[in-house]
């Protein structure tokens, strides 16, 4: 049992953390969620490739099973090519007499570790970059490895997430603030506006304005449009829900009660009321980025958002999109896994979080 | 003896939450005979409201009885029925009737009043469509709603609360119940429409000859209805007895404390100061050992109390407490309060000058359009307070007085008028006028103390930043100079210094008062405007707060404006009363003037409202029913304001013109067209004593 | 109520009006104009623009006028002819091929609105009723991954499902012996048998929100006093149930259509690729991608209008419904 005298003097953020411990799955999915975004700082150390090197000799291998025996260690079998001889077709089997080593912090491809500490290490991979290649999750198209085309999309598609939320929140922030703050004729003008970009569907809108990004965009130029895109239409519910906390916490006696300790506007603003909805914007930020997620993988599924080089889940469900595909190499679905355990854990969590955020309910 | 309608032994209803089990109910003993009027009374969370719903097993989970019976009409076990199951369907609205506190909430908006009444008819009973509906509308009738026809096809959000609560009533008596519980039926409500339902209720079970098991906290309606009084502390029963035995002679120091921490209306006898409860109710998480009022019993016997359970001691016939003694004490009164000084101000300047301050609110409107209309809140209201003395405003809610308190602390900007503020140089500023920074200093010297303890503080701050705060924000004090004034003003609100950094959560109701007050006076205000400071506080406590108060003002020479709804506390501490009605003032006077002889038909009614809390004096209401509803302040009735629900209403210029306020004697203003002919009936007067007037 | 509906409808004016400003907009960002596509379009493909032709759009789409007039020419052909522009992809004329499509886009929209009422409806109250139950938990989670899983991704697991373990071609509305005969029982048999899968694809989402929602709100009206009241009264407990509570909180899953059905539309032209539907979902992506703007814009415009008087039908079915909003009003 927690000590009476710890709870008197427990902070918002203390109640909110016990409040929040409490919810047993919403925990364990923060947990998930903090390791998928470990996975996306990482991704290049972690992914035992850089997911570019194609392989014409590995058309759709598909996975390979990670195999352990004493004196190898950890070891795959390599494919060797076989041919139906009446039909004709291809496929691989694998050569159960060879054996590809796989070892822990091994050479292989150089990549930049955030962008700016050169290296060659990776956590795990064949520990001999010149021999057969190793595909855990099975070769696309082109013999790419999936593992770590799907590791290095992490990043794209988790931080598309947390870009395109903060500049929602920003304008929802600023709009719904203003708002509410000002309420009367400001606060119906902006409610309609709302209500008018809410009623266009979001996700042909979206369509529309990224087919006007040109095709001579950069890849990064791109994944910024995107971003801009997506907020441009997606602060709306945000700065509702701003909006509508505004008002209650404006309605709350301490506010009135900040005004005659003779405090100034910045002062209220700052100092009696941000504290009080802090914690739910924070909430419905961490609920909002799964939809984001999910907005940039159907975008880019479809063919109108990032495109390849540049790897995220989206893109590499594109390749997923045709049904024979699918069904030669029903591996290529993976990536959709990947969406569903991100959005799901972020979803159980942002829950958990907005039930934990209000610690004074009763 | 004849066997009780309903006996409740050795109920126990828990309640198994996450955080362990809430012992609500803890062996509770009752019995309700059958025709009578047994009150259940104690402060808020001692289990009451669990209590009632176990009879008809409507605890909701977590909750759950544990142990004991309830045997109904001496043969059938309520406690030990499926409360899903048949027959106790039967038993709850059959045989059984409920009220709850909230009439506008227990009924639901999607359906008219009637399709829930004709519902409940013919539920036990088999009625046909249109015999259900000609029911309905009688039973409306019965309980005194005007055009029945009519209000049988309202939804409850058309309907004032009375009315909803008078719905309520006659959905619990459309099957002639043997036994009405009423849980808390007036506790929502206004103190007249309080007085009428209490009225209708006392008349309908004489009607019905039914009994009633009335369950509230205020022990004026007590007096009023009770036959019998069954007292509970913390999930126990610890005193049952006659109204006249409980309210003459307990026998339990808790009932007697109670008692004597309620302020009584007077009508112009001494003031005095109250006794307050030491402590406030302990959480159920941890009740004391032995006796569980031991932690703040003044008689308590070291060593025994605190270790056994008190037995049951009998004091005559069907007069019953738990304790160890069998003979409490006699206290000594307490001493009147110190008037001195308070007289000599008499002729000193006025502090505060309030001239025809108006405040009005828009309604409806939007983007293109013009408001709708004005609430008119504060209507051209003239104040004055003299220092050192406390005003008492009062008014039914909805009456404009937080309004009027917050345009005088400038909380909102008044829409007309002025606010003359003396300042101590002698100098009147016009406060209405003074804007920005200028303001900051008057912020200093006005202070409010607000209503809610639980909105008011904000929860995300400590007690030294709370406090603090008007400190901090004038630059009059930082650092640790900050935090020795907000220790020194802790201690002298009763507080220890040592709760500077816990946050309000971890105080009680009455506590967070005290904060409240702490930082109201941190500055050294010479003016206070107490919004219905003790309105959400429990009878002991309110207690504590209102002596705190009084204490402060003489120590430190403080002038009050003190605005509440409760006549008996506005009596208990205010030299000087003004009374309000629909954003107007009708009344204003000195204390005992205004209590023992009203001069305006408005006061003697809210007087002839405020229940007594003397089973001796309960009385018949002299003042003729009028309508429950306050008109809407949207549009207020022409002429006289308060002519819709005046009983001395008449034809000449009531209705047309409006009663200005016109001074009766010394300082006794009223704006009643007749009030110098009318003889109206105050506390410890009534109109035949005083001479049939009018 | 008449007052009420009346002011629905005036709100919904300034509505549109910013609706079709915005979608004129879309079809404006491209970069070059509808002509110099055009032109360069057919110069691509080896023929050049007949000058009277060039002429002839230039005044149709009053293209050497300042932008307002462009617009209020584009918004007038609508408003007055329902000419909404020609297709260059198609080269035929926008409404036609909304003819075309739209009725199916409608009839699948509003089926599956059907279906994820009837299907969350039950659904929601029994989560209630029975929190913390096994079902309740169950559904839970069904509705968590109901949200999380795209529904594209649905539609391919599905197909892949069918062909890998039916031998199943789920794609199409239609079989394809059956697509270009005339209608017959048997096609309305087969037309039937398809389409309980984009029904189901475009619905997931939709009904694991629909169940949410109306699980809180009935978990909140079921803690009302009114509920205790009516119990107190003798209420069986399923009459009370059914008669109180859940009368409240079915009017917030009546305004859930404002947000189902975007989400429809734009399951619609997601699923598109997979699916091989006849609906205005392929259609728009083609015209994106091959920046047929005039046809892209017709189709947001077109959704976003049928949105908006979904909301309008919901808004007045809650009026209808809902004491508290028609006499308030
Ligand atoms: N659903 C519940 N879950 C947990 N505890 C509950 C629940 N309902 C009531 N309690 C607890 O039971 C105790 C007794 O409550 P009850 O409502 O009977 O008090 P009361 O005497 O009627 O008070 P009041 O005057 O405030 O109405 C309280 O401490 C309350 O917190
Ligand atoms: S038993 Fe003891 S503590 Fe309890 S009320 Fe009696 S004297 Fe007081
Ligand atoms: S003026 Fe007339 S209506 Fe008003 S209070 Fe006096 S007697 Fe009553
Ligand atoms: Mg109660």
């Amino acid at each position: 049992m927690r000590k009476e005298q710890d709870v008197d003097v427990a902070s918002q953020w203390k109640l909110v953390w016990w409040g929040f411990k409490r919810h047993r799955v919403a925990l364990v999915c923060g947990f998930v969620t903090l390791a998928i975004y470990l996975v996306a700082v990482f991704a290049p150390f972690l992914a035992p490739g850089s997911g570019q090197k194609t392989n014409s000799d590995y058309i759709y291998a598909p996975p390979q099973a990670l195999q352990f025996d004493l004196d190898t260690g950890l070891y795959v079998h390599p494919y060797t090519l076989k041919q139906d001889p009446e039909t004709l077709a291809l496929s691989f089997a694998a050569d159960e007499t060879k054996k590809v080593p796989v070892g822990f912090f091994v050479k292989g491809e150089p990549y930049e570790l955030l962008g700016f500490i050169p290296w060659d290490r990776h956590l795990f991979g064949p520990e001999n970059p010149g021999g057969p290649p190793m595909y855990l999750l099975g070769a696309d198209s082109v013999g790419r490895d999936l593992l770590s085309r799907i590791i290095r999309g992490t990043t794209v598609s988790m931080s598309i997430g947390l870009v395109g939320v903060l500049l929602s929140l920003v304008l929802g922030i600023v709009l719904g603030g203003v708002s509410g703050y000002f309420g009367g004729r400001t606060d119906t003008l902006i409610q309609r506006v709302i209500e008018i970009i809410m009623s266009i569907p979001t996700i042909p809108l979206w369509m529309a304005l990224f087919a006007a990004v040109p095709a001579s965009w950069s890849q990064l130029e791109r994944y910024f449009a995107l971003t801009v895109v997506i907020s441009l239409v997606g602060w709306t519910g945000l700065a509702r829900e701003v909006r509508g906390k505004f008002f209650a916490v404006r309605g709350e006696e301490y506010v009135m009660a900040a005004t005659a300790d003779g405090a100034g506007r910045l002062r209220i603003m700052f100092r009696h009321m941000l504290p009080s909805f802090t914690s739910h914007i924070i909430a419905s930020l961490s609920l909002s980025i799964p939809s984001v997620i999910l907005a940039e993988t159907a975008l880019s599924f479809i063919g109108l958002g990032l495109q390849t080089p540049m790897i995220s889940w989206g893109v590499l469900l594109q390749e997923a999109q045709n049904i024979r595909a699918v069904s030669t190499a029903p591996w290529m679905l993976i990536p959709g896994i990947a969406v569903v355990i991100t959005v799901l854990a972020m979803n159980f969590f942002g829950d958990g979080l907005r039930d934990a955020a209000d610690p004074y309910k009763h | 003896m004849e066997e009780p309608l309903l006996t409740i032994e050795g109920l126990r209803t828990h309640f198994f939450t996450s955080e362990g089990v809430l012992k609500a109910v803890d062996g509770v003993d009752l019995a309700v005979p059958a025709g009578k009027t047994v009150c259940l009374v104690g402060e808020s969370g001692c289990g009451k409201s669990v209590t009632a719903r176990s009879i008809l097993q409507l605890v909701d989970r977590p909750g759950r009885i544990v142990e004991g019976s309830i045997r109904w009409k001496g043969g059938l076990d309520l406690a030990a029925l499926d409360p899903t199951g048949e027959e106790i369907r039967r038993v709850r609205g059959g045989e059984i009737g409920m009220v709850f506190q909230e009439p506008m909430a227990s009924l639901s908006p999607m359906y008219t009043v009637g399709a829930q009444l004709s519902q409940a008819l013919r539920l036990h009973r088999d009625l046909s469509r249109q015999q259900a509906r000609e029911e309905g509308v009688a039973l409306l009738r019965k309980v005194g709603i005007p055009n029945a026809e009519q209000r049988f096809d309202a939804y409850p959000f058309q309907l004032s609360g009375g009315m909803c609560q008078r719905v309520m009533i006659a959905i619990a008596l459309c099957c002639d119940p043997a036994l009405l519980i009423a849980d808390e039926p007036t506790t929502a409500l206004d103190v007249t429409t309080q007085a009428r339902i209490v009225d209708l209720m006392v008349d309908l079970r004489a009607q019905n000859d039914m009994a009633m098991l009335f369950i509230t906290h205020d022990l004026g309606v007590v007096a009023e209805v009770a036959d019998e009084v069954a007292v509970m502390y913390l999930g126990k029963v610890v005193e049952h007895g006659t109204a006249e035995k409980i309210f003459n002679d307990p026998r339990h120091p808790y009932t007697r404390a109670l008692l004597r921490s309620i302020p009584k209306l007077r009508g112009g006898a001494a003031r005095r100061r109250l006794t307050a409860i030491r402590g406030m109710v302990p959480s159920l998480r941890q009740v004391p050992e032995g006796c569980s009022f031991h932690s703040r019993c003044d008689h308590a016997i070291d060593g025994v109390c605190d270790t056994t359970a008190p037995p049951l001691k009998r004091h005559g016939e069907a007069h019953l407490a738990y304790c160890h003694l069998d003979e409490v004490p006699a206290e000594r009164l307490d001493p009147a309060v110190q008037v001195t000084g308070r007289s000599a101000v008499e002729e000193a300047e006025p502090l505060l000058r309030v001239e025809g301050l108006a405040m009005r609110y828009p309604i409806g409107g939007g983007l293109f359009r013009k408001p709708a209309g004005f609430v008119r809140a504060v209507d051209g209201v003239d104040l004055t307070i003299l220092p050192g003395q406390t005003l008492g405003l009062v008014g039914e809610s909805g009456c404009g007085k937080t309004t009027l308190g917050r345009c005088v602390a400038r909380l909102i900007e008044p829409t007309a008028g002025r606010i003359l503020y003396r300042e101590e140089s002698g100098d009147e500023v016009d406060l209405a006028a003074v804007t920005g920074a200028r303001l900051k200093a008057y912020r200093r010297q006005i202070r409010m103390i607000f209503q809610d303890p639980f909105s008011s503080l904000n929860p995300r701050m400590t007690l030294q930043q709370i406090v603090g705060e008007p400190l901090r924000t004038s630059g009059i004090a930082g650092g640790s100079e900050l935090r020795d004034r907000v220790a020194d003003m802790l201690t002298r609100v009763g507080l220890r210094p040592e709760y500077m950094q816990r946050y309000p959560h971890a105080f009680s109701g009455g506590q967070r008062q005290r904060i409240n007050i702490a930082r109201a006076l941190i500055t050294g205000p010479r003016l206070v405007i107490a919004d219905e400071p003790v309105s959400a506080l429990d009878v002991s406590v309110r207690a504590q707060i209102l002596n705190l108060l009084t204490d402060l003002q003489e120590e430190l020479g403080l002038t009050y404006l003190f605005i509440s709804h409760d006549l008996s506390v506005v009596e208990h501490i205010s030299d000087r009363v003004t009374v309000m009605y629909l954003g107007k003032v009708v009344e204003d006077a000195d204390t005992a003037g205004l209590y023992r002889r009203p001069r305006h038909p408005y006061t003697e009614a809210l007087l002839d409202a405020v229940p007594v809390p003397d089973p001796a004096l309960r009385r018949e209401r002299r003042t003729p029913d009028t309508g429950d509803d306050l008109p809407d302040p949207a549009a207020p009735p022409p002429g006289c304001r308060f002519h819709t629900r005046c009983a001395h209403v008449r034809p000449e210029s009531c209705r047309t013109d409006v009663p200005e306020l016109r001074a009766y004697g010394e300082r006794r203003l009223a704006a009643c067209h007749h009030a110098a002919q009318l003889t109206l009936a105050g506390v410890g007067s009534t109109a035949r004593e005083v001479g049939t007037g009018g | 109520m008449l007052r009420y509906i009346g002011r629905r409808i005036l709100i919904l004016i300034p509505t549109l009006a910013a609706i079709s400003v915005i979608t004129f907009v879309v079809i404006q960002l491209p970069p070059g104009d509808y002509l110099t596509t055009l032109t360069a379009q057919r110069a691509a493909q080896g023929d050049s623009m007949p000058t009277g032709e060039l002429a002839r759009l230039t005044e149709r789409y009053a293209l050497d006028e300042p932008v307002i007039v462009q617009y209020w020419q584009w918004i007038s052909n609508i408003l007055l002819h329902g000419d909404f522009g020609e297709s260059f992809d198609y080269a035929r004329p926008v409404s036609a091929l909304l003819a075309e499509r739209l009725p199916l886009t409608i009839a699948l929209s509003v089926s599956t609105l059907i279906f994820i009422w009837v299907v969350s409806f039950p659904i929601g109250v029994y989560s209630a009723i029975r929190q913390y139950s096994l079902g309740d938990y169950g559904f839970t989670f069904l509705g968590y991954l109901g949200l999380a899983v795209p529904n594209f991704l649905i539609a391919l697991l599905l197909m892949w499902i069918g062909l890998q373990f039916f031998d199943l071609n789920a794609g199409g509305i239609l079989s394809p012996e059956y697509r270009d005969a005339p209608w017959s029982p048997a096609k309305v048999g087969d037309l039937l048998a398809h389409l309980w899968v984009p029904i189901v694809i475009w619905g997931t989402a939709g009904t694991a929100g629909n169940i949410r929602v109306l699980r809180a709100n009935l978990l909140d009206e079921l803690r009302k006093p009114y509920v205790v009241a009516a119990r107190a009264r003798g209420m069986p407990e399923r009459t009370m149930t059914i008669t109180y509570p859940v009368r409240v909180a079915m009017n917030p899953f009546f305004s859930t259509i404002g947000w189902i059905l975007p989400g429809l539309i734009a399951a619609d032209a997601i699923t598109s690729k997979v699916l091989n539907l006849q609906t205005t979902g392929p259609l728009m992506l083609r015209a994106l991608l091959a920046q047929d703007m005039y046809l892209a814009g017709a189709i947001l415009l077109i959704s976003a209008v049928l949105v908006v008087i979904g909301t309008l039908v919901s808004d007045i079915a809650l009026g209808w419904l809902d004491p508290r909003v028609r006499l308030r009003y």
